[in-house]
C-alpha cells in the first residue's frame, strides 16, 4: 500500500504528494500558524506533514460553523438526509484510497482496513436514514391537563466541538462527526492527533457531497493544545471529549462549565464496528415545547 | 378602580408547628446545624424554626438513600414503586388547601397561585410520573433502562412544593432514591411533603430532605456517593456545580435562569396579550425563571399597547398572600427585594424610562410595585440580567427578522412568547427562538407531560414529559 501514501514513486513515475490542510468554512487552509507536524505511520515511517492547528484557525472554525449552522439546521431532514446519503456515494467512490490511507495510520491489513472504510459508509447511510425520523421518535405531542395543543421537537443544539477518536481514525472519525450533522448542527472536529491523514482525505468527501461549507470543519494538530479553546468558546454549544485524552477531561469540562455547555463524556474503549443508538444524536439535541391556546 | 374586601384565607389551615426537623432515613431528626427561623415574607414574622443539616448530616443522608436503593428501592418491581407514588399524589391532593397556606406563608405567593397552579401541578407531577415507574421500556432508551442510584437534589425557593415535585417523582418512577435540600427560605412544604411521604409508608430512605443554605446544597452536590446531581437555580450557582462535578462521571441537569423575550406582532390581539404580558411577568411577583421579563412589541402598536399594559397592571393588587383577592404577593426575601430594587435603579440610571404602579403596599413584608420600563436598549443590565421580580423591560422592533434577532440576543434560553393572530408567523417565530418552552398567545403554562427546560446558559436536560425520564435513567 506504500505505493499510495503521500510520498513514494510507482513504476518509473515520482507520486504527486498531497498537502494536508485544515478544512474551514468549505475550504482547505493551511495553518494560519505556519506550523506542521509529521505524521508516521503505525511503525514510525513518515507518512506526510499535517497543518497544525492554532487557537486562531480553531476560532475560524467555530465562526464557519456558526455561519453555516442558520442554514444546515433549517434545511430540511429529507435533504439532509440526501446529502448524507451523498457523503456515504462518495466515501464508497474512493473505497481504495481510504483503505490505504487508513491501513498506513492504524497499522491494519488491508483487508481489515478494507472492512473499516466499509463500516464507515454503512454508518454514514444509518445517519441518513435517521435524519427524518429523529422528530418522530423523540417529539411527541403532550396531552396537558388544559385547552391547549402543546408539542415537543427535538432541535440541533447548535455548534459542536468534537474531539474525535484517537485509534479509529475514519470509521470512529464517521461515527462521532455523522450523528452531529445528522440532526442539524454543525461540527470543528479536531482530528486524531497521530492519524490524522483519513480526517483530511474525509474532508476532500465532504467538500465534494454538497455538504455546505462550515457545516464540518476539520482541525489538525496537537489536541491537547487546540482543544481547551474549543472548549472554552462562548460560541460553542456542545462539547464531544470521546477523543480527549484522560490527562485533559477533567480540564476541559471545567472549561465548558463556563458557559453551560453540553458535554458528552469520553466513554470506556468505545467499540465502533457496533451498530450505535440514539445516544450520540440526543446529545447534541435540545427539546422545544411548543404551546398554543385551543378555542373558537 | 373598584375597592375590594379582604377575603383572607385562615392561616390555621397551614398547621403551622413551631419547628420542623430534617427528614433522614424514614425519621424527623434534629439537624446537626444551626437552626434556621423561616419568614413570613409578607410580615416579615417568624414562622417556624426549622433545622439544618452539616456535612455529617449531609453523607447520613446519602448513605441511607444508598441503602434504600441497594435494599428497596432500586429493586422493586416497577408496579410497586409505581403504587408508592400513586399515593403520595394522592395525599398531596388530600392535604391541598393546607400545603397552598403554608406555601404561601412561606413564600410570599399570592393563595390564589399556590392553590390554583402550584400544589394542583406537584400533585399532577407525581401522578403522572407514577404511571411512568412500570412502563420505562416503552420510553424509548431501550427495553429495560436502568435508574442511576442515589440523586442528589438542590431546588429554589420561588416554586418550593412544585420544584420539589418535579425532581422528586421522575427520580422515584425511574428506580432512583432521592436526598433534597430546599431552599433555605422556603423548607417548610418539604418537610410537609416528608410528612406525607412518611404517610404513604415509603421504605425509609428513599427520600431524605436535608433543610440548609448554600453550604448543604454545595456538601449534598460534591458528595462522593451521589450518582445523579439535579439542580435548579441561578445560573452562576449551576456553573459552579458544573464545575466541581467536572472530571467525576456523575451525571448532571441543570435549570437555570432566564431572560425571556415576550413578542407582540402588530397583528396580535392586544387586549389577550396584555392579559398575557402581565401573567408572563407578574406571575409569582416575577419569580419565575421562565418569565416574559423582556417585551419586545412591534414598533407601529407599542404606544397603545403600552397604554394599555399600563391602565391593566394599575389594577393589581399587590398586598397579603393570603387575601384572595390579591394579585402580586410579597418578594420572598429582604435580600431578594434588595437585588430587584438594584436592578430596577440601574435600569433609571442608564436612562430607561421608568413607570410604576402606585399601587398602595402593606406597612410590612417585603413588596414591590409592578414595574415597566420602557425606551430600554438591549445593553442595558434590566435587558441582560435576570431580575427575578415584577419588573418588566420594554424594547421594540420593526421587522419579524429584528424581533427574531433581538429574542435571541442573549445567553439565555429558556422561554419566549410569541403573540400574533396569524399562524403561520407564530409557527415561523416558534422555530427561530432558542428556547426550550414556546408559548404562543399563551404564556406561562406547565403541565408534567410537557418536557421543560432550556437553551444554552439556561442550563441542559429536560424535566417532564418522556424526554424529561432521561436525566434519571442510565442511558
Amino acid at each position: 500500500m506504500s505505493e499510495r501514501i503521500s510520498l513514494g514513486r510507482t513504476d518509473n513515475r515520482v507520486t504527486v504528494a498531497k498537502t494536508y490542510k485544515l478544512y474551514i468554512g468549505g475550504a482547505f487552509p493551511r495553518s494560519e500558524s505556519g506550523r506542521s507536524y509529521p505524521v508516521t505511520d503505525a511503525k514510525g515511517g513518515f507518512l506526510a506533514n499535517a497543518a497544525q492547528g492554532s487557537r486562531k484557525d480553531a476560532r475560524d472554525a467555530v465562526v464557519a460553523a456558526r455561519k453555516a449552522f442558520g442554514g444546515w439546521s433549517g434545511a430540511t431532514a429529507y435533504n439532509r438526509g440526501q446529502v448524507l446519503y451523498r457523503v456515504a456515494e462518495v466515501l464508497e467512490g474512493r473505497r481504495e484510497q481510504f483503505t490505504a490511507e487508513v491501513g498506513a495510520a492504524e497499522g491494519v491489513a488491508a483487508k481489515k482496513a478494507q472492512a473499516l472504510v466499509d463500516a464507515a459508509v454503512d454508518r454514514l447511510v444509518w445517519y441518513a436514514g435517521w435524519t427524518d425520523k429523529v422528530a418522530a421518535v423523540l417529539g411527541a405531542a403532550n396531552p396537558v391537563a388544559g385547552p391547549y395543543f402543546s408539542f415537543s421537537v427535538p432541535e440541533p443544539t447548535g455548534v459542536v466541538a468534537v474531539l474525535a477518536p484517537r485509534q479509529s481514525s475514519l470509521l470512529g472519525l464517521v461515527s462521532v462527526i455523522a450523528p452531529v450533522i445528522a440532526v442539524g448542527n454543525t461540527a470543528v472536529v479536531v482530528a486524531s492527533q497521530d492519524r490524522p491523514l483519513p480526517a483530511v482525505t474525509l474532508s476532500e468527501v465532504l467538500a465534494t457531497s454538497d455538504v455546505p461549507g462550515g457545516v464540518v470543519n476539520v482541525l489538525t494538530g496537537r489536541t491537547a493544545e487546540i482543544a481547551p479553546w474549543l472548549a472554552s468558546h462562548a460560541d460553542v454549544n456542545a462539547l464531544d471529549l470521546t477523543g480527549a485524552p484522560e490527562a485533559l477531561r477533567a480540564d476541559l469540562e471545567r472549561s465548558a462549565a463556563g458557559t453551560v455547555k453540553r458535554v458528552l463524556r469520553a466513554r470506556a474503549a468505545e467499540d465502533f464496528t457496533r451498530e450505535p443508538d440514539l445516544s450520540r444524536m440526543r446529545a447534541f439535541l435540545e427539546s422545544k415545547t411548543v404551546w398554543h391556546p385551543v378555542g373558537v | 378602580m373598584w375597592d375590594y374586601a379582604p377575603a383572607p384565607e385562615s392561616r390555621d389551615i397551614a398547621n403551622l408547628k413551631p419547628t420542623y426537623r430534617m427528614f433522614v432515613d424514614g425519621q424527623f431528626v434534629e439537624g446537626g446545624g444551626e437552626p434556621l427561623k423561616t419568614v413570613n415574607p409578607g410580615t416579615e414574622e417568624v414562622l417556624a424554626e426549622v433545622s439544618t443539616a452539616t456535612t455529617a448530616d449531609v453523607d447520613k443522608a446519602v448513605k441511607a438513600a444508598r441503602r434504600a436503593y441497594e435494599r428497596a428501592w432500586g429493586r422493586m418491581p416497577g408496579s410497586e414503586r409505581a403504587k408508592y407514588i400513586f399515593r403520595i399524589a394522592r395525599l398531596v391532593q388530600e392535604r391541598a388547601r393546607e400545603l397552598a397556606v403554608l406555601e404561601s406563608l412561606d413564600n410570599g405567593k399570592p393563595i390564589r397561585e399556590s392553590r390554583d397552579v402550584d400544589i394542583p401541578t406537584a400533585a399532577a407531577h407525581f401522578f403522572y410520573h407514577a404511571g411512568w415507574a412500570d412502563k420505562l421500556g416503552y420510553a424509548g432508551y431501550g427495553p429495560d433502562p436502568k435508574p442511576l442510584g442515589v440523586a442528589g437534589q438542590v431546588i429554589p425557593w420561588n416554586f418550593p412544593l412544585l420544584m420539589a415535585a418535579w425532581k422528586i417523582a421522575p427520580a422515584l418512577a425511574c428506580g432512583n432514591t432521592v436526598v433534597l435540600k430546599p431552599a433555605e427560605t422556603t423548607p417548610l412544604t418539604a418537610l410537609v411533603l416528608a410528612e406525607i411521604i412518611q404517610q404513604a409508608d415509603l421504605p425509609p430512605g428513599v427520600v431524605n430532605i436535608l433543610p440548609g443554605a448554600g453550604d448543604v446544597g454545595a456538601a449534598l452536590v460534591s458528595h462522593d456517593d451521589v450518582d445523579k446531581v439535579a439542580f435548579t437555580g441561578s445560573t452562576e450557582v449551576g456553573k459552579v456545580i458544573q464545575r466541581q462535578l467536572a472530571g467525576t462521571g456523575r451525571r448532571l441537569t441543570l435549570e437555570l435562569g432566564g431572560k425571556a423575550a415576550n413578542i407582540v406582532f402588530d397583528d396580535a390581539p392586544l387586549d389577550q396579550a396584555v392579559e398575557g404580558i402581565v401573567n408572563g411577568i407578574f406571575f409569582n411577583q416575577g419569580h419565575v425563571c421562565c418569565a416574559g421579563s423582556r417585551l419586545l412589541v412591534q414598533e407601529s402598536v407599542a404606544e397603545e399597547l403600552l397604554e394599555k399594559l399600563r391602565a391593566r397592571v394599575s389594577t393589581l393588587r399587590v398586598g397579603d398572600p393570603l387575601d384572595k383577592n390579591t394579585d402580586v404577593g410579597a418578594i420572598n426575601s429582604r435580600e431578594q427585594l434588595a437585588k430587584i430594587e438594584e436592578l430596577t435603579a440601574s435600569g433609571e440610571a442608564e436612562g430607561a424610562e421608568r413607570w410604576t404602579s402606585s399601587c398602595a403596599l402593606p406597612d410590612k413584608g417585603f413588596y414591590f410595585a409592578p414595574t415597566v420600563f420602557s425606551n430600554v436598549s438591549q445593553a442595558m443590565r434590566i435587558a441582560r440580567e435576570e431580575i427575578f421580580g415584577p419588573v418588566l423591560s420594554v424594547l421594540t422592533f420593526r421587522t419579524p427578522d429584528e424581533a427574531v434577532a433581538k429574542a435571541n440576543n442573549t445567553p439565555y434560553g429558556l422561554s419566549a412568547g410569541i403573540w400574533t393572530e396569524k399562524g403561520s408567523r407564530i409557527l415561523w417565530a416558534a422555530q427561530k427562538m432558542r428556547a426550550g418552552v414556546v408559548w404562543a398567545n399563551t404564556f406561562n403554562r406547565f403541565d408534567p407531560t410537557a418536557p421543560f427546560g432550556g437553551y444554552q446558559e439556561s442550563g441542559f436536560g429536560r424535566e417532564g414529559g418522556r424526554t424529561g425520564l432521561e436525566a434519571y435513567l442510565d442511558v
